[in-house]
């Protein structure tokens, strides 16, 4: 606060600004200042509350620190088998999700930036009228159905991965970063198709090839409604179904608590176990957050660009 | 002779016409045959986009059968629109599309948030601050509907949330169940919306903004224009373009209101508010197993949607000249 008035001072000393401007800065700043808070209180509020005493929660008590210090909501969620279970599940299916979606991607994406190929036109306006219209929900379940993916972990790693908004984004960034000029070089020095891609292409394309990463991955770590349809086996589910029945669901799992009073003791911090699996679930996802931000950005601003 | 000469000369240009012709269609086919590895590199993604969308787009015709598992798609009988019409003719058809309608036109007001939040961004000069704000502000959209459903009903619970307890500070009840109340179901889902997409919405705008004149600035400046009259006409004509495409993006899903978050929210205290088409459709389809009837909704939903994005972007088009397509 203090630093921030002092950057105030700084710049009403540069140029004198006016009441109707000052006024303005005011607003402006009180909005953002607000907007932070209400954005950011929530989130710490659900990690200071699972590691507080479960009394105080059950109380419903305002915290800005946690108190009375403990950590009996995580050893809970980490007995549940679930979360270990749903953990590994979604793990795999994120990994190779995303392996897969990205170099599929990649690939449609460099061949659609290519000026040179004759009907890749077409094929894009086919690909870019499913953002628009679609099957629906039953069609697309008779299909899977239809080839034996129903409950099948190779259904959760394929579907989703593909999008044809990040294929968009990949061509745009191809055409703006890799010029023509370059590939004509490359084929008067007989450079094939596959030797330009594999030396040319991709070593630029880093950037891009991260933010499809990020972007993939994300969306395979938060589904849950694709899981949700198409599995039945429970110990394929990944974490995110397994949070919906801790979370959201009332019927409590009582498969570690043997004896009465375990069970009266679990009802008890059911809060408590809430928010820690939230922090369990969410936290690797924001804790890288802050590192690769500027990808994700990269990723919207290119896709922005109109075409 | 004159003739005669006109008559050469028009068939000479056919002839190089059609040589044209035959020309460019061997350039095509030598550059297909040596672009061959591309098609290679096309190819994955298509038959992705086979498989999930065009597939199913075929097996949409059960919309106007009466699909049977047992006979297939092509051998079920044609019905025709009677799925369309039962739907319509069910008594809770207009519970469910009077709430598929309110809460997507409700969640337009979230609309013109981004924007607001990119403009008073651009204002903040401190670097540092404005990188601050930024990493908090896009936070949430990181988090899944899961959580975010599963921290509104703990914060929002009657026994122990923290919404309750600040209700009980300023004097009112303090054991309000907000989730189970149809009236306040309508307001959790958008306002929630809105504090998880914000941020993130407002990424397009700020890069939008960053691409304004500055000249055009100074110049108002000089003229003694202060930060909201420039804000109004400089700022905003400059950004409108982008801000139109969202906006047509935007209508296009007006009745797409997702079912996944609509499903998580749900209970039945406030069904009657909650229910809408996509969820009905779920609920029809995959849990009472009527596979034609629920296909058929999900078309009626979809055909709207498309309609409504095509008089957008045409609207759109005609207004302002920036389109889709």
């Amino acid at each position: 606060m203090q630093r921030m008035i002092r950057t105030r001072g700084r710049s009403a000393n540069r140029i004198r600004q006016s009441w109707d401007n000052r006024l303005f800065d005011a607003l402006a700043n009180t909005f953002l200042i607000l907007l932070t808070i209400v954005t950011l209180y929530p989130l710490w509020f659900v990690l200071v509350a699972s590691f507080t005493d479960y009394k105080l929660i059950n109380a419903g008590t305002l915290l800005l620190y946690p108190r009375g210090f403990q950590v009996a909501g995580y050893k809970m969620v980490f007995a549940d088998w679930r979360v270990w279970t749903g953990y590994a599940n979604t793990l795999f299916y994120t990994v190779c999700g995303t392996a897969f979606g990205a170099l599929v991607t990649i690939l449609a994406g460099y061949a659609f930036s290519r000026k040179d190929l004759p009907g890749s036109g077409i094929l894009m306006k086919l690909f870019i009228f499913t953002m628009y219209f679609g099957g629906g929900l039953i069609p697309t379940y008779l299909m899977i159905k239809n080839l034996g993916l129903l409950d099948t972990r190779l259904l959760m790693i394929l579907q989703g991965s593909v999008s044809v908004h990040n294929v968009i984004v990949v061509r745009s960034f191809m055409r703006t970063n890799i010029p023509d000029e370059l590939l004509d070089a490359a084929t008067i020095d007989g450079c094939g198709n596959g030797t330009f891609f594999m030396s040319i292409v991709m070593p630029l394309s880093k950037a891009i090839l991260a933010v499809m990463v990020l972007y993939i991955a994300v969306s395979h770590w938060n589904s849950y409604f694709n899981a949700l349809i198409y599995l039945t086996d429970r110990y394929k589910y990944p974490l995110q179904v397994f949070l919906r029945q801790i979370l959201l669901q009332t019927a409590e799992n009582h498969e570690l608590a043997e004896d009465v009073e375990a069970v009266m003791e679990m009802q008890q911090m059911v809060a408590t176990i809430r928010y820690s699996i939230i922090v369990v679930s969410t936290a690797p996802i924001l804790c890288l957050y802050p590192f690769i931000q500027k990808y994700f950005v990269k990723g919207v601003m290119i896709g922005s660009v109109k075409g | 002779m004159r003739n005669g000469r006109r008559g050469r000369r028009v068939k000479g240009f056919v002839n190089q016409q059609a040589a044209q012709k035959i020309r460019k269609r061997s350039k095509t086919w030598k550059l297909m045959k040596k672009n061959w590895l591309l098609y290679m590199f096309l190819l994955p993604a298509a038959l992705y986009i086979a498989i999930f969308h065009y597939g199913p787009m075929y097996g949409l015709q059960i919309a106007f059968r009466d699909y049977k598992a047992v006979n297939g798609i092509w051998g079920s009988k044609w019905v025709g629109l009677k799925w369309i019409t039962t739907f319509m003719d069910t008594p809770r058809f207009w519970m469910i599309f009077k709430n598929t309608l309110k809460i997507s036109l409700y969640s337009l007001i979230s609309f013109p948030f981004p924007i607001i939040l990119a403009v008073f961004l651009n204002n903040v000069r401190n670097v540092r601050r404005k990188k601050f704000v930024q990493t908090v502000t896009y936070m949430p959209h990181f988090i899944s509907t899961v959580v975010l459903v599963g921290m509104l009903s703990l914060f929002l619970s009657p026994r122990n949330g923290i919404v309750n307890m600040l209700a009980g500070l300023f004097g009112g009840p303090t054991d309000t169940y907000f989730m189970g109340r149809a009236d306040y179901f309508s307001h959790i889902y958008v306002w929630s919306g809105i504090w998880q997409s914000m941020g993130w919405g407002s990424i397009i705008y700020v890069a939008a903004l960053t691409g304004v004149d500055q000249e055009l600035h100074d110049a108002a400046q000089v003229d003694g224009a202060n930060k909201l009259q420039r804000i109004w006409h400089i700022d905003i004509p400059s950004i409108l373009p982008t801000i139109i495409i969202m906006l047509i993006l935007r209508l296009g899903s007006i009745m797409g209101v997702g079912y996944e978050k609509v499903y998580l929210m749900q209970n039945s205290l406030n069904i009657t508010s909650s229910e809408v088409i996509s969820t009905y459709v779920y609920k029809m389809g995959l849990q009472d197993q009527r596979f034609s009837y629920s296909a058929a909704i999900g078309l009626f939903n979809n055909v709207i949607n498309f309609i409504v994005l095509i008089i957008a972007n045409k609207t759109a088009d005609k207004v302002s000249g920036s389109s889709l397509w």
